[in-house]
């Protein structure tokens, strides 16, 4: 079970605000309290803007209630390559966020099909890919196919995590290794992808769902919007790189809003794992 | 086209010179200057061993982008007989930043997929600068299939600075492309052998990466990013690559000593641009071997295996 989170280690910036009791909305500049835009689901009721929501209430809001199981929670980052500050910035953020790494995993049901579960939290080093994280994730994918459960992953990511060198680029190779035999067992993966999904998580198990979904919004993309415009030097379609847009280029299956997901994500699985279907 | 001197081979180049000099001045003269000349090919000599035998990361990344380093299609013409070049996608078009096609080596038939840089300005705007967009990686995959349909191992010669990050690439959805190759190339049911020639620029290379046997060029790079990115990231500036691409560990002993491929494919000293035939010598033997050795496992070790083989990579600890 993953603890229940309080508003102070909610981990945003709230510059020029009473500590931990008001939210200043970055899109529409509307000033709310975090009371009140968590019972919004971290969505600004002004403007619809969708703040990170941390994996704790993610996996709270998605889980059949006292379901969530979690797996592998004793993985600990290492510097595999000797990189300098890294063990530190990593304990930062342990610090930060009370998590030991982005992802988390766990078994779970959801609306009653058995489900492994990957929740990715922004909030940690952006996310980004190491050894832990593929390792994370590998194995709930293999929990997934030995234990005929539904695969689900919601991704957010900057992608592979430089610290950790080719390790991390390798990371895409092993979770899309692992996806590959869940497919073939015949096994529903159903990935959803928040803001923002980037780089080598995109370019491995972010895109390779059976169905993709995404919240409104959200950044898809492989290269950064900065690293295209320098590299084109032209300018970017609007809406360049958003869910929508993924959308409209045949990425994404379908956008969901936080209210919906669990609604959705059940009717799916209603159809991608009809024996179990109620 | 003009000899590309990299910066830390200048001594290397004003001795050549000197000796050039001496000799042209000794024939012309009709002086004997033996002992000089054959004191200065000593000296050549050792400054090379002393220069090659200690090369920073750095120093083989410009190797590893030197123009006149062989390309893909160099090792074609040199290692491989009969290149049965295949076009296009079936859906957009035809990526020539990535040749692919049928191909022989060693009196054994595969299919070859590669990375292509240019030379000059055209033919590097032709080839993208070895940066292929999603066409490139679906043409890559529509060929694996004809390998598995007929048997053949895949041969996949990687040297690419990455995917291309233009417009066009993300609205046909490149990130998908290369992710639906690691998938697939997971479980395709025949031999799957990839080297990094040069450049093995993070995604872009790993979409046609997945292989049973990986190797690299000894003055080739693997990289999750590229050094000058790395850079800009971490330290705030692009100079700062040099240090960068020390602290990435991205050299082809580097990246063996983390455990993440099979084995070095040796160049003639100094870099595969010395010599490309030596190179695809080099280059044609670990491929026919490879080849030979894969060809005796049945399709379930081979499969079993190539899981294996990226399921180990990671590094971390497990808390007591």
């Amino acid at each position: 079970m993953f603890p229940k989170r309080t508003l102070d280690n909610l981990g945003e910036k709230k510059k020029d605000m009473p500590e931990g009791l008001w939210h200043k909305c970055p899109s529409c500049g509307d000033v709310i309290h975090e009371l009140e835009l968590n019972a919004n689901l971290r969505v600004c009721p002004q403007c619809d803007h969708y703040n990170i929501l941390p994996s704790g209430e993610r996996i709270q809001l998605l889980t059949d209630e006292n379901t969530f199981d979690e797996l592998d929670t004793d993985l600990r980052t290492v510097n595999p390559l000797g990189f300098n500050d890294y063990t530190d910035k990593v304990a930062k953020y342990v610090k930060k966020t009370g998590l030991q790494d982005p992802v988390v995993t766990g078994r779970c049901t959801i609306g009653g099909h058995p489900t492994a579960l990957g929740v990715m939290d922004f909030r940690f080093l952006g996310a980004s890919m190491g050894s832990v994280a593929g390792e994370k994730l590998t194995r709930a994918i293999e929990c997934a196919t030995q234990e005929k459960r539904a695969a689900i992953i919601f991704s957010a990511s900057g992608g592979a995590r430089m610290h950790e060198g080719i390790l991390s680029l390798m990371q895409m190779a092993k979770t899309c290794g692992a996806l590959a035999r869940h497919s073939e067992a015949g096994l529903p993966y159903i990935s959803v992808l928040t803001h923002p999904t980037t780089g080598g998580v995109t370019a491995s198990f972010a895109t390779v769902g059976d169905v993709i979904l995404a919240e409104p919004k959200c950044m898809i993309g492989f290269a950064g919007p900065r690293v295209v415009k320098e590299t084109t030097h032209q300018d970017l379609p609007p809406g360049f790189q958003t869910a929508e847009f993924m959308l409209e280029h045949g990425l994404v299956d379908r956008i969901v809003t936080r209210t919906d997901m669990r609604r959705e994500i059940i009717r799916l699985l209603g159809f991608m794992m009809p024996a179990l279907a109620a | 086209m003009k000899e590309q001197v990299l910066e830390f081979e200048k001594p290397l180049a004003d001795l050549a010179i000197q000796l050039q000099t001496l000799r042209d001045h000794s024939a012309n003269q009709k002086i004997d200057c033996s002992d000089e000349i054959s004191r200065i090919e000593a000296k050549l000599d050792e400054t090379k061993k002393s220069i090659y035998e200690n090369l920073t990361a750095w120093q083989r990344i410009q190797i590893a982008r030197h123009t006149q380093r062989p390309y893909m299609l160099d090792y074609v013409e040199h290692a491989f007989d009969d290149f049965f070049e295949l076009h296009g996608d079936r859906h957009i078009g035809d990526d020539h930043a990535m040749p692919a096609g049928f191909a022989r080596i060693g009196g054994h038939r595969c299919v070859l997929i590669g990375h292509q840089k240019g030379r000059e300005l055209k033919e590097n705007i032709k080839r993208n600068f070895g940066s292929a967009h999603p066409e490139g990686y679906r043409k890559a995959l529509r060929l694996m299939k004809l390998a598995e349909r007929y048997g053949i191992p895949v041969i996949t010669l990687i040297d690419t600075p990455g995917a291309y990050p233009g417009i066009g690439a993300e609205e046909r959805n490149i990130a998908e492309a290369i992710a639906f190759n690691l998938k697939e190339m997971m479980s395709l049911k025949t031999p799957t052998i990839s080297v990094v020639l040069g450049e093995g620029g993070s995604g872009g290379a790993l979409g046609i990466g997945v292989s049973d046997r990986v190797y690299m060029m000894e003055n080739a790079y693997y990289s999750v990013i590229s050094p000058e990115g790395c850079a800009a990231i971490l330290w705030k500036h692009r100079e700062h690559a040099p240090e960068a691409a020390a602290a990435l560990k991205i050299t082809a002993p580097d990246v063996e000593g983390l455990g993440i491929i099979d084995g070095v494919v040796p160049e003639p000293q100094g870099g595969a641009h010395h010599d490309h035939a030596v190179a695809a010598d080099s280059l044609k033997k670990v491929i026919v071997e490879a080849i030979e050795d894969l060809g005796r496992l049945s399709h379930e070790t081979l499969l079993e295996e190539r899981y294996q083989k990226f399921r180990k990579l990671g590094e971390f600890e497990v808390a007591s």
